[in-house]
């Protein structure tokens, strides 16, 4: 059952969310050990609060999600459940709240069963650099799932749970999305709170939902999205309406096939995106090429903002007020014992290249040069989008890779995030949404790009996609 | 730019308090040189009329009424530190004995 159908079913009274949440833990027990994907799992409160949705619904409450199981990227904080961020730092600490996606998915009658294993501090393409092992793409486990949030996408992939939220710095929930075959959703910056959201690169970061239809992931989106006063960032507005626009077509649509988001791609990644590009001309859209070719400044420029950003994020975890301290005879050896023993390499390689790139020096040739470019790549997007509504290119430039073909290469695992990147220092909006198979019957994505708060058009630009492909 | 040099990264471990042993200070400055070089296409580029952009939207200052509320559990945040003495955050000893 998808989410839609459940929480129809769990509002009908045909079946409750408790049995729901039973179905749900035994598809895990099933695959979890295999696969690595929850690496913390609360069945007894999961069955708890199923409970508690189905006196709600008894008591005449319409939720939206009534007894939808969810997985939670554990970056996302849930008051008194261990969150570590997917590192060692963190292990054993028990946030004193909850994150408010986690408030407002419960509200809506969604049913967390877990935190979902991801990238340390959501710094990877793969889920290879948890502390707590690599989690294996359902749809064949030699191969990773993606990443940063690939124990999300693992979770929907593998039939564990219909829907999940992860979330996207440089492309962690797309492009897990397409190397497990699901529609993930990059929304617009400020967009949802990220208040109780373990910060990795702030003026990056947005948390946005997996699924395996368009239709399942505007109903999280919908129930995520809209203002938060605990999130400095968030958007002044209401949450946007998009299950209603999810059929309205792209006809009299403008589509921009953009050359920098498919370049250097798998010729069958390309091939997939130009039938996306002619199935959206058959639907009344009309398709043009487009050259956008500051796109190819993002990587350089997001790995000197990102890492930067989170050199100082990561600041905090110094072994004082919560998770591991390793003890030293005084304060600073404490705290350089407690960090080099709480973070792994990825995380130390972009704090350092982040203290780097901020160091008295070359702050002007690297950080600032950077912010610059992101100036110009926001005017170039702008200048796009007063031609055409939507960008069409490749989400990642590949099919799902095998365990450990770039774990010793990290320019390499960088360059997976080549075309969902742009979308983050633009601070707007993507949707990666699965269109064809290649190498090994593997899924591959593509992605639409749209300005900020452009979500309700690119759905229904991807509702298309979905159609197409007979779903 | 010059090629990044151990002496360097040594340096910005120390800053970024991560200790490094000999064989993870060749490694890292590798990894960290390759991506440096990658990033020169940056370099290059003549920006100087261009405004940094540090936040997509622009960043307002959001200030709310000066009212008491309800604020996070003093246990219970107490509770996941590392060490904890008379209500406060415990810590190894900062500054040096006396000479």
């Amino acid at each position: 059952m998808n989410a839609l159908e459940v929480a129809a079913s769990v509002r009908a009274g045909a079946t409750s969310a408790v049995e729901v949440v039973a179905e749900s833990l035994e598809r895990v027990a099933a695959r979890n050990e295999e696969l690595n994907v929850f690496i913390h799992l609360d069945a007894e409160g999961a069955l708890a609060a199923a409970a508690r949705v189905d006196e709600r619904v008894a008591a005449g409450e319409a939720l939206p999600l009534a007894g939808v199981p969810v997985a939670l990227k554990d970056n996302l904080c849930v008051r008194g459940q261990p969150t570590t961020a997917g590192s060692r730092i963190l292990a054993g600490w028990r946030p004193p709240y909850d994150a408010t996606v986690v408030e407002r998915l419960a509200a809506a009658g969604a049913v967390a069963l877990g935190k979902a294993n991801m990238d340390e501090f959501a710094m990877g393409s793969s889920t290879e650099t948890s502390a707590y092992g690599p989690t294996r793409n359902p749809l064949d486990p030699t191969r990773v799932p993606g990443g940063s949030s690939g124990g999300s996408a693992a979770a929907v992939a593998a039939g564990m749970v219909p829907v999940a939220l992860g979330s996207d710095t440089g492309g962690s929930i797309r492009q897990p999305a397409a190397l497990c075959g699901l529609v993930g959703v990059k929304p617009t910056y400020g967009l949802v709170s990220r208040y109780g959201l373990i910060a990795f690169a702030s003026s990056l970061d947005q948390i946005g939902p997996f699924a395996a239809t368009v239709a399942e992931a505007a109903l999280v989106l919908e129930v995520i999205a809209g203002h938060d006063p605990l999130d400095t960032t968030s958007l002044p507005e209401a949450a946007p309406e998009l299950s209603s626009h999810l059929d309205d077509g792209v006809a009299g649509r403008r589509v921009g096939l953009c050359r920098e988001l498919v370049e250097g791609a798998d010729p069958e990644v390309v091939a997939s995106v130009h039938r996306a590009a002619e199935v959206l001309a058959g639907a009344g859209a009309t398709v043009e090429e487009v050259s956008i070719p500051e796109l190819r400044l993002g990587l350089s420029a997001y790995y000197l903002i990102a890492p930067a950003e989170a050199s100082s994020n990561l600041a905090r975890y110094d072994g004082v007020r919560y998770g591991l301290r390793v003890d030293g005879p005084d304060v600073e050896a404490m705290n350089v014992a407690t960090r080099t023993v709480g973070f792994g390499d990825e995380v130390k390689r972009r704090v350092m290249l982040g203290t780097y790139a901020l160091s008295a020096g070359y702050y002007d040739a690297y950080y600032g040069q950077a912010l610059k470019v992101r100036t110009r790549m926001i005017e170039a997007f702008a200048r796009a989008y007063a031609r055409v509504d939507t960008l069409l290119g490749a989400t990642a430039p590949s099919v799902a890779f095998a365990l450990g073909a770039k774990t010793q290469d990290p320019l390499a695992m960088y360059l997976s995030d080549v075309f969902t990147i742009p979308t983050n220092l633009a601070g707007e909006a993507a949707v990666s949404v699965p269109f064809g198979a290649g190498e090994a019957g593997l899924p591959i994505g593509v992605q639409l790009l749209g300005p900020a708060r452009s979500e309700a058009r690119l759905l229904g630009a991807a509702r298309v996609l979905e159609a197409g492909e007979g779903r | 730019m010059a090629r990044l040099s151990r002496e360097e990264v040594a340096k910005v471990a120390r800053l970024a308090r991560i200790a490094l042993d000999e064989v993870e200070l060749e490694r890292f400055t590798d990894q960290l040189a390759q991506v440096l070089e990658h990033v020169a296409d940056l370099e290059a580029l003549d920006l100087a009329d261009v405004a940094p952009t540090a936040h997509p939207h622009g960043l307002a200052n959001v200030v709310r009424d000066d009212e008491v509320r309800a604020s996070l559990d003093r246990a219970e945040v107490l509770a996941q530190a590392p060490d904890v003495a008379e209500d406060r955050f415990a810590v190894p000893r900062i500054i040096g004995e006396a000479p």
